[in-house]
């Protein structure tokens, strides 16, 4: 049988519900936001690991000139190697039916024995035949995209010949879960796809038999991957070695690691700010409800029920509105972490999801949700139920006012009545002002949070598309050439203008300090590809020495003034002495930029290019497209305008969705607090108001006195929470910074506005639901019922 | 002291009410306050509304004052018809022609005794400065204190000055005195006696104190929604000579 107090419990909550699932809708964002960020992060976790282990994907790369197969045997009694797999891999271009440009391809050669390491999955068909040279498998997103089935025909482009290949089928590799090709800023599976070939029809177009150039270690347990890239190094060092690197530089890997930086860092920064406001608002609903049942506390008090039981009572209404916040959030977090991973798998491609729960993140949310309502009701549950029986019967001492020196100045302000009455409510409650005040700008700092990401990805293709890469086209050069290139592209149909660009890989060297990058030269007058900070302006190369970004600068502990040792990883394979000049901030990038004629003097040598940036007539695209197909001595080509078309679209697409999401869930924080504030303040004042109508103020007069006290704390909060926004965009930066990327901390004034906004509409919307009520007010029992 | 009698009054009447019916519902219960009330209300004319609890004395008086409407029958406020007014007529009408003074004073614990009067003479049409309404109940000296600072007498007085300061046309008060010790009731009658004999406000009183009755000019009892007695009071006092 139910106790009679419990029954009065579910009653009291039925009568509060909207109240209560306020409440419970704020915690349970919170909680959604952990369960969800979390769960996510495990699927890809778990996912992640199951798949790098059933592929065996290697710990250690290299990627060298050539080198022969028996330095393979080397490679495997370097300390603490398990596995050692060499293959050759190259670019390609491949000429895609329907697309004028061709496409770009990343060929790898596939070992007639199959692979030790790296396993491609095979997703359709079949894997080429050893002996069968004009057999090609498809990276599966690429060959989806173009509808190559197993059967279809394809030219490529390979070592400077056009060959005519079969596709056998579809694949996919745990090196390219992320697949960006070169020079992209994000995955395009349209125009980058991996090719996959037998190991004797790669060896034969590249004349690379017997010979490999890159090479994939999977380690011992125990073993230090820093260790053996060293040995590695030293090891493929005559072989024309560009420098060993971790699972941390794999590309692929890196990205992933990046994402679940960011969605980690998500899921420890927003939830604690539902959590408090949760609190904060069961402090208040409840202490409301425990100020009206004054009476019936004295009354339970008077029949013989003890202070303690009393207080569990009421606690456990406390625990009830938790409870239903755990099982939305949980329920919600499900929801958000199946969507992410449907978002995720767009872009990441893995052949199998294991989706998994967090159960730490269940448990530790249900910790905190429960730990929220008995820290919200505790303090008031407690002072209330201790009054003594009597005292408790009688009604509380009504509010009383005094004139103060605030009251001086409203009265030189000849305010109206009504406003005073604001006024006076917000001065002599300061304590819930305050709650109201810190739950909108919990609200509004969320969504700066959230908003702010888009401001970063935004001012990044401003910076990318609009300041650093002006060009229409970028032709990616199978070798250097020298300046005569730029009068052989300047005269393929429709170019307008040709600009050099030379980039060579290298380690930079600070004493113990090192990091693996690429020295990249920038010529003067440059209107195409340009050197721009991640506010898009320009970068002004001194005449010497190198200037690097402030992370590398960073990490290799290194500032104007310092030397660098530069090793050249590629021919001509000289260890230079470089000066930094300068530094500058950009986000993103491993490079150091030099002037182009400092360069070639510390190296002695003519110009050189290695990169072609090309202004286009637009006219005449078709007849260069033609011509790009047949071009030798180019391995690769970035269509900037295409590239930026899709970045657009992509943060357009995710755009709609997350702001959606985001402003859904920052919203609900002003719901819940202004909501609750507003009923509170009508439960409390309905007499008062109901009193005014009387007096012959209109419904509207009346509603001012309710809806402009809410509207005004409300425009008092929006720039504290602009305020507490930055800071935690500040924090989230911090947070999701790796050494590789840094997000740049640019708030626009969009996203202030925007998010003034949406709290200020989410913040009048709620008060209006309560200005409902207040409208429906029967004057004549509202003036007999005093409280 | 005898004061005017009833007879002296013009025959305008501001109030009229031709078989006032007001039937309330509660789920299956059905309540019949008011069975069909016939009452005129004349200029300057101040009425006293006696009965017992659940006379139906509050029901008309709320009818009068435009916060309710009769079930049945026509209330006029001089030649506008109530009856069927819109919610925005009656808060207009209560606006320009009405004041009420309750049992609980009903004043805004946030306002000083002159912001609750400034409170309605901000939206009246031709109001007097709250200062000399609250000089006009005694309440100069006390006008800058809050409510909880304030007696209860001081309090209905406020309520008083507050009902009065926009010059209404009547003066609804529900039991005024309710509340209070015979002392401070007395000084409260004194304001209402005083606002009707200097303003010539039409004043009705409604109370269960027969004794109040004689500062009236005219008396209506009722019962059981009906309207029992109504006649002139012809031995009227000054409510300092009342005992209770």
């Amino acid at each position: 049988m139910v106790r009679a107090l419990d029954r009065k419990l579910l009653r009291d909550l039925r009568r509060i519900w909207a109240q209560a699932l306020a409440i419970a809708l704020v915690l349970g964002c919170g909680i959604m936001v952990l369960v969800g960020a979390q769960a996510t992060l495990r699927t890809l976790d778990g996912t992640l690991a199951a798949y790098y282990d059933r592929t065996r994907f290697a710990e250690v790369f290299s990627t060298l000139k050539r080198a022969p197969r028996g330095v393979l045997d080397d490679v495997a009694l370097i300390d603490g190697v398990a596995q050692v797999e060499g293959r050759i891999a190259t670019l390609a271009l491949v000429q895609v039916p329907g697309m004028a440009v061709p496409a770009t391809g990343q060929v790898i050669s596939h070992a007639s024995e199959g692979a030790v390491l790296n396993l491609p999955v095979l997703r359709r068909g079949r894997m080429p035949l050893p002996d069968r040279l004009d057999e090609v498998a498809l990276s599966e997103p690429f060959a989806e995209a173009h509808g190559l089935i197993p059967g279809t025909q394809l030219r490529v482009i390979l070592g400077g010949q056009s060959r005519e290949l079969t596709v056998t089928g579809w694949v996919l590799s745990p090196e390219f879960v992320y697949a960006l090709g070169p020079g992209s800023v994000m995955p395009d599976d349209r125009r980058f796809g991996i090719l996959f070939m037998p190991e004797p029809a790669v060896a034969a177009a590249m004349d690379m038999t017997g010979a490999v150039n890159q090479i994939s270690l999977r380690l011992m347990r125990e073993a230090d991957p820093r260790a053996v890239a060293i040995a590695l190094d030293r090891l493929l060092a005559p072989y024309g070695g560009t420098g060993a690197h971790d699972r941390e530089r794999q590309q692929s890997h890196a990205f992933m690691t990046s994402e679940m930086h960011q969605l980690s860092a998500m899921s420890t920064y927003a939830p604690p700010v539902f959590l408090l406001v949760s609190a904060f608002l069961v402090n208040m609903v409840l202490g409301r409800l425990i100020a009206l049942e004054r009476p019936q506390i004295g009354l339970l008090k008077a029949v013989g029920y003890s202070t303690r039981e009393i207080a569990w009572h009421y606690l456990k209404l406390a625990l009830l509105i938790g409870a239903i916040g755990i099982a939305a959030g949980w329920a919600a977090g499900f929801w958000m972490a199946d969507a992410m991973i449907d978002l995720y798998a767009e872009y990441f491609r893995f052949p199998f999801v294991r989706r998994a729960a967090n159960p730490s993140a269940l448990v530790t949310s249900a910790a905190l949700g429960l730990g929220v309502a008995v820290l919200g009701g505790g303090r008031t549950v407690w002072q209330s139920v201790r009054l003594p029986a009597a005292e408790a019967m009688r009604p509380p001492a009504p509010a009383s006012f005094s004139r103060g020196v605030l009251d001086r100045a409203l009265d030189r302000l000849a305010l109206r009545q009504t406003s005073v009455m604001i006024l006076r409510s917000i001065l002599r409650w300061p304590g819930r002002a305050a709650i109201t005040l810190f739950g909108v700008s919990a609200s509004v700092a969320v969504l700066v949070m959230s908003y702010f990401m888009f401001d970063s990805a935004q001012l990044l293709g401003a910076s990318v598309f609009g300041a650093a890469n002006r060009q229409d086209l970028t032709l990616a050069l199978s070798e250097p050439e020298g300046e005569e290139a730029l009068l052989a592209a300047r005269s393929l149909p429709g170019v307008v203008k040709v600009e050099p660009g030379y980039a060579i890989p290298a380690r930079l060297v600070n004493g113990a300090a090192e990091r693996l990058g690429a020295v990249q030269a920038h010529w003067e007058g440059a209107t195409l590809a340009r050197l721009v900070d991640d506010h898009g302006a320009e970068v002004a190369l001194p005449p010497h020495g190198l200037v690097l970004p402030e992370m590398l600068a960073r990490a290799l502990d290194v500032g104007p003034g310092s030397w660098l040792e530069v090793e050249l990883l590629a021919p001509p394979r000289e260890t230079l002495r470089l000066p930094v000049t300068a530094v500058f901030a950009q986000g993103m990038g491993q490079e150091a930029h030099i002037a182009a004629p400092a360069l070639f003097a510390a190296l002695r040598s003519v110009p050189q290019v290695s990169q072609l940036h090309l202004s286009l007539d637009a006219a005449q695209r078709g007849a260069l497209d033609a011509r790009l197909g047949s071009l030798p001595a180019v391995a690769g080509l970035i269509d900037w305008v295409e590239v930026e078309r899709q970045f657009q679209t992509l943060l357009r697409e995710n755009l709609l969705t997350m702001v959606t999401i985001y402003t859904a869930i920052g919203m609900m924080i002003a719901v819940g607090v202004i909501y609750n504030a507003a009923q509170i303040l009508l439960s409390e004042r309905s007499y008062e108001l109901a009193t005014l109508r009387v007096l012959g103020f209109s419904r509207r007069e009346v509603a001012y006195v309710l809806v402009g006290e809410m509207m005004m704390l409300t425009f008092v909060a929006i720039p504290l929470g602009w305020l507490a926004g930055t800071w935690l965009a500040q924090g989230l930066v911090h947070a999701v910074s790796s050494d590789i990327i840094q997000l740049p901390l640019a708030i626009t004034r969009r996203t202030y506005a925007l998010a003034g906004i949406a709290a200020a509409v989410a913040a009048f919307g709620s008060v209006q639901v309560v200005r409902r009520r207040l409208d429906r007010i029967d004057l004549v029992s509202a003036l007999k019922s005093r409280e | 002291m005898i004061l005017q009698p009833e007879a002296s009054f013009p025959a305008r009447p501001v109030f009229r009410t031709e078989g006032v019916t007001r039937v309330y519902r509660t789920g299956a219960v059905e309540v019949r306050a008011l069975r069909g009330i016939d009452l005129s209300l004349r200029e300057g004319e101040m009425v006293v509304l006696l009965g017992a609890s659940g006379s139906g004395k509050s029901t008309l008086l709320n009818i009068l004052g435009g916060l309710d409407r009769p079930t049945e029958g026509r209330v006029f406020f001089r030649d506008t018809e109530l009856t069927h007014a819109t919610e925005a007529e009656l808060t207009a009408y209560r606006r320009a022609h009405v004041g009420f003074v309750f049992q609980f004073y009903n004043l805004v614990p946030s306002l000083t005794a002159r912001e609750n009067v400034a409170l309605v003479t901000e939206i009246a049409a031709r109001p007097m400065p709250p200062e000399e309404a609250l000089e006009r109940v005694g309440l100069g000296p006390r006008m800058n204190h809050f409510p909880a600072e304030l007696s209860g007498g001081e309090q209905q007085r406020v309520a008083i000055a507050r009902a009065i300061a926009k010059r209404p046309d009547v003066l609804l008060c529900d039991e005024p005195t309710g509340a209070l010790d015979i002392a401070t009731g007395a000084q409260v009658l004194e304001a209402l006696h005083s606002v009707n004999r200097d303003l010539g406000t039409a004043t009705v009183l409604i109370t269960h104190n027969a004794v109040i009755q004689r500062i009236a000019h005219r008396v209506v009892v009722l019962a059981d929604g009906r309207i029992v007695r109504d006649e002139p009071v012809t031995d009227r006092l000054q409510p300092a000579e009342l005992t209770w």
